[in-house]
């Protein structure tokens, strides 16, 4: 397919018109040596009818959640994708413009941004949020940098029950050396609030709490929340929002800093990505986000108007005394997670919260029924580990069942259940767990 | 471009005006007036120990980002708080609204720095 | 006035809804303790469907697109977005698989991403890629950390800093500054390329590396590149690309080819995939065999004709990113060059390059080109003849494109060229866009000298006039508060 609309006769004409032969008579600042002399070694390229025809059998390749219901969380949720949401992300206007910076011509993105940081302070029960970040593990990241700048101390202590990418990236990024991860085992699928409470001293510059947890396990938040303030420290929450219509919010917990991934509203499975890392703090922490914000002001005629504000903080301008190298936002992803929010309604998300537990309730009474365990007796919400011996394997089965089941654990099934999972699924879900493989 | 005869000046143009042990230092008009529409002063930390020449404070505008240097060695005595809120008192008035008051531990750097007359040359030369 | 949605809350309009409840309903104060529920109200807004999808409809129209027309910011390469990769991404077997699925139930996507690597591998000229950062400035990071990785397992801690031209945009600065390392600055010559005999000067072993741009910020090739790479390499150094202006080059001439150690790619710009507003976006990382180690992981491999993903890798920096990247952000990108194929690959930047020269020569009548010499896909003007002679900056001149319906150039980018407007039309122009362009622009210079108050005071037409940003830094209000509380 070819995308250039200049036909030969027009590329003649307008490299005459500016003093020049042929296309390669542009390029004699490249040295002939660097040059390729032959073509890239790639395929030719194909027309339109072949892409799809391509692109339909390598999607086929793959066993989708369509068709397969799938009992898989661990940070990436199988909810429901309202149409009005899939229409609306059609517009070109959203999804071919550039970063707003020409407020005057980029109102729509602006207030759109300005109106998803709003809801993710309604959620989070925060201040201020930005504009979005890549994903949860990455805005994780940048709160714990965050963090150890602001208190000038190195230690971030984080219980094992964080998500596991979660810690392979904060380990990653503290290749900068201004932070100095200390991971605390979990105790019976929870953080060890007594252990973190204990390592908690003047060099910490934060304690970090998933909620719900890896494991789908709720935590007991008040403890280390005096702990850590006590000790002038910051109290990092890691979130999912879909809980958030349910659970008490991190702003009524005293969390400093809250982040998440919000791919659960609205966006795609999509294999891993593009999701949706939010992130937001108390007021005073507002000239310290990463990030784009937006804010509000008047125009030169008094009209309300929105713009990228606060951007001295931003790469651009402190170029090398940056407190983070973030240029882009996830402004699609954002934008999703707002129309899904505004399409379901503070009632509609509090009934997918709900049911989501529901559905977990329903099938932890059925597997117990069946003779299977649950690994930890903590309060959990839509998510658990079902105790057995070879999660592998099981999953084998599952898939030869038409189910796609849970995280492989050591010696567990972490299954996740959402407002799609039908009681049938549920019941067969259980039937080959418990051991009956003609289903 | 106002240069008030009895203050001294530094390279990264700010001034300070010493009273007694004590210096109270800004930035001058030329800073001002380079920066724009001044949006946010990072004030610098009371208390802190600072060199001459090392940052103690950050100033951003809409569109940059300027740090500001301390013109002698000594202790951040006092920092002017109402900048928190209204950080266009720089621009109004530069010299009467001073950032932070240092002690001055070495009279000797006050040599390094420059009367207004070689201040005004010296900012002739940077335009 | 415009409304927010917020201002368009009526309790009890929206009407959305779960199927009946299959099995029995406990309530969660049963299940949950107490304590952990939320006892206050989700303020969320309340809607109707059919006023929702007005109130987004109404923000797309105050949105401009690639698809309304040209968008020349430079560095940005804002070509068109195929629509046949917005199908391709939308496939459910693409949308709707889980990154944990079992590896045999995705060896489509595994395919995809086996196969895009190594196509990313050929037009970089590198030995392996990851796909991994979700972004350019990601990809820079990933890039920073790996040298910083390269270093550290040599046993050579010395090397503290990193360096970076006057004209490198401001995330390379920030990147290093990000990974740990000390900023030192390379200063560019009168003709706007790197400084040979300071880059000399300033090469010494505590320098990790330099990162490069190429074509520079300036649109212009930076001609010694060798030396460059034999001056950082002899100095125990590595070599980073910066891929934002790879449509200056692509198909034409490779990093790998250049001398470079590390590259990143900005699907988003080089390849195709939309901008979304400011994301998604995906910023894949080459590296030389030496670097390879330190990818992050996991990496995709073939045995036979079975796809796997490979963690086994000691050396790794680790990961930066849940999961393996901006998956459906890579299906657009692979569409993108398994349509135009090897030689679309070249034709794109040919065509680039030709809109950029052609666009340079017919404006540097109306506009001052610092460097009018032949450039690649983008060049710098500015509004040096008009501020001299009216007072009109490039700011004014970019405010009253917008009255003639275009985007602005990229403004005030990079520093070392006062007043700068980066042009960059990518290859997706045709002659009669760019015709109207420079009607438009000569028109506004006309203006500048006729009819300054046009020019001073716009934009006119647009749906808000300029704004104050200086309250809006001072005083930030950065989301809505309900004012009836």
């Amino acid at each position: 397919m070819k995308y250039t609309p200049n036909p030969a006769a027009i590329v003649e004409e307008m490299l005459h018109s500016i003093g020049l032969n042929t296309m390669e008579d542009l390029f004699t600042d490249i040295p002939a040596q660097i040059q390729l002399k032959e073509g890239l070694k790639l395929p030719a390229g194909i027309g339109e009818m072949e892409i799809r025809q391509q692109f339909q059998d390598l999607a086929g390749k793959n066993k989708n959640t369509q068709d397969y219901p799938c009992f898989l969380g661990a940070g990436a949720y199988d909810h429901y994708i309202p149409a009005a949401l899939e229409q609306l992300l059609l517009r070109s206007e959203f999804y071919s413009a550039y970063t707003p910076y020409q407020p005057e011509i980029s109102q729509g993105i602006l207030q759109s941004i300005f109106e998803y940081q709003t809801m993710i302070c309604m959620l989070t029960g925060m201040d201020v949020a930005n504009a979005s970040m890549y994903d949860g593990g990455s805005a994780l990241a940048e709160a714990c940098n965050l963090a150890a700048i602001n208190s000038k101390r190195k230690k971030i202590l984080l219980p094992d029950t964080i998500h596991p990418e979660y810690q392979k990236i904060l380990k990653t990024y503290s290749i900068s050396q201004a932070m100095e991860i200390i991971l605390v085992p979990a105790k019976d699928g929870n953080a060890d609030i007594e252990a973190l409470s204990g390592m908690i001293d003047k060099e910490t510059a934060a304690v970090v709490i998933q909620q719900p947890n890896f494991f789908g396990n709720l935590e007991e938040i008040s403890e280390i929340e005096q702990a850590i303030h006590k000790n002038k420290g910051f109290l990092i929450m890691a979130v999912d929002p879909v809980s958030l219509a349910v659970l008490k919010s991190p702003g009524e917990w005293g969390a400093d800093i809250v982040v998440g991934d919000g791919q659960s509203l609205g966006n795609s499975l999509s294999f891993g990505g593009p999701y949706l890392g939010f992130f937001a703090t108390s007021g005073k922490f507002m000239r310290k986000l990463p990030g784009r914000v937006v804010g509000q002001t008047l125009d030169t005629h008094g009209k309300r108007a929105f713009v990228l504000t606060l951007q001295a903080r931003e790469q651009h301008i402190r170029r090398e005394k940056a407190s983070s190298n973030i240029c882009s936002n996830q402004a699609l992803n954002a934008l999703t997670a707002s129309i899904y929010l505004s399409l379901l309604g503070p009632k509609g998300l509090q009934a997918v919260a709900a049911r989501s537990h529901q559905m977990a309730v329903y099938a932890r009474g059925e597997l117990e029924k069946a003779g299977l365990k649950l690994k930890y007796s903590r309060p959990y919400f839509r998510e658990f580990a079902v105790l057995m011996d070879n999660p592998a394997a099981m999953n084998k089965r599952l898939l030869e069942n038409g189910i796609i089941g849970g995280y492989e654990l050591e010696d567990a099934m972490l299954l996740a259940f959402t407002e799609k999972r039908k009681r049938a699924e549920i019941d067969r879900l259980v039937a080959v767990l418990g051991g009956k493989t003609d289903v | 471009m106002k240069i008030p005869k009895n203050l001294l000046y530094t390279r990264e143009h700010e001034w300070i005006r010493v009273e007694e042990d004590k210096g109270y230092m800004g930035i001058t008009d030329f800073a001002q007036d380079h920066l724009g529409d001044i949006v946010f002063v990072e004030i610098p930390e009371l208390d802190s120990e600072t060199g001459a020449g090392e940052a103690i404070a950050v100033i951003e505008s809409v569109k940059a980002v300027s740090s500001v240097y301390s013109p002698v060695s000594g202790t951040i005595l006092e920092v002017n708080e109402e900048l928190e809120e209204s950080p266009e008192l720089l621009n109004e008035e530069p010299y009467e609204n001073y950032i932070a008051v240092v002690s001055i531990d070495n009279a000797e750097e006050l040599k390094q720095l420059m009367p207004a007359d070689e201040y005004e040359s010296f900012c002739k030369e940077q335009d | 006035m415009f409304k927010l949605i917020f201002e368009k809350n009526v309790k009890g309009s929206n009407s959305f809804t779960l199927p009946p409840c299959e099995v029995p309903e406990v309530e969660l104060k049963q299940e949950i303790p107490g304590d952990l529920l939320r006892d206050s109200d989700l303020p969320l807004p309340e809607l109707s469907e059919v006023e929702a999808v007005r109130h987004y409809t109404a923000l797309s129209h105050r949105a401009y697109g690639v698809d309304d027309g040209l968008y020349p910011l430079g560095s940005c390469t804002m070509k068109y977005s195929p629509k046949i990769n917005e199908w391709a991404a939308r496939l459910p077997g693409f949308t709707a698989i889980h990154p944990y699925q079992a590896e045999e139930s995705v060896q489509g996507a595994l395919e995809l991403l086996y196969n895009m690597e190594e196509m990313l591998c050929e037009i970089a000229g590198m030995d392996a890629f990851t796909l991994q950062p979700a972004a350019g400035a990601h990809g820079e990071m990933t890039g920073v950390m790996m040298i910083k990785a390269f270093h550290q397992h040599r046993g050579d801690h010395k090397r503290k800093k990193m360096m970076v031209p006057d004209s490198a945009h401001g995330t390379n600065p920030a990147t290093a500054n990000v990974v740990g390392y000390d900023v030192v600055e390379v200063k560019s010559n009168e003709r706007g390329l790197v400084d040979i005999d300071d880059l000399r000067l300033k090469m010494n072993d505590e320098i990790a590396g330099l990162m490069l741009t190429n074509p520079n910020t300036l649109g212009l090739f930076e001609e010694e590149i060798e030396e460059i790479a034999k001056i950082v390499h002899d100095g125990g150094g590595l070599l980073y690309y910066d891929g934002a202006n790879l449509n200056g080059i692509m198909g034409v001439a490779r990093p790998g080819d250049m001398g470079f150690d590390v590259v990143h790619f900005n699907l988003h710009k080089t390849f195709s995939t939309p901008h979304g507003g400011g994301g998604p976006g995906s910023g894949p990382v080459g590296v030389k065999a030496i670097l390879a180690d330190f990818l992050p992981v996991p990496l995709v491999e073939k045995n036979g004709d079975k796809y796997s993903f490979q963690y086994e890798r000691p050396l790794s920096i680790g990961k930066v990113k849940n999961f393996y990247g901006n998956f459906g952000v890579i299906v657009k990108a692979y569409a993108y060059i398994k349509a135009v194929g090897a030689q679309g690959i070249r034709e794109a930047c040919q065509h680039a390059v030709l809109n950029a020269n052609y666009l340079r020569h017919h404006l540097s009548q109306y506009y001052h080109v610092p460097f009018n010499k032949i450039c690649k896909h983008e060049f710098i003007a500015n509004s040096k003849e008009q501020m001299e002679a009216h007072h009109v900056s490039t700011l004014d001149i970019a405010k009253r494109m917008m009255d003639y319906g275009y985007h602005p150039p990229t403004v005030y980018f990079p520093l070392i060229v006062k007043e700068a407007m980066m042009i960059e039309p990518t290859e997706t122009e045709s002659r009669e866009r760019l015709d109207e362009f420079i009607q438009a622009m000569a028109e506004i210079a006309r203006e500048s000298a006729k009819e300054p108050e046009l020019v001073l005071n716009a934009p006119h037409s647009t749906v808000v006039h300029r704004l104050d940003e200086v309250t809006a830094a001072r005083k930030p209000v950065v989301k809505w508060e309900d004012s009836r509380e």
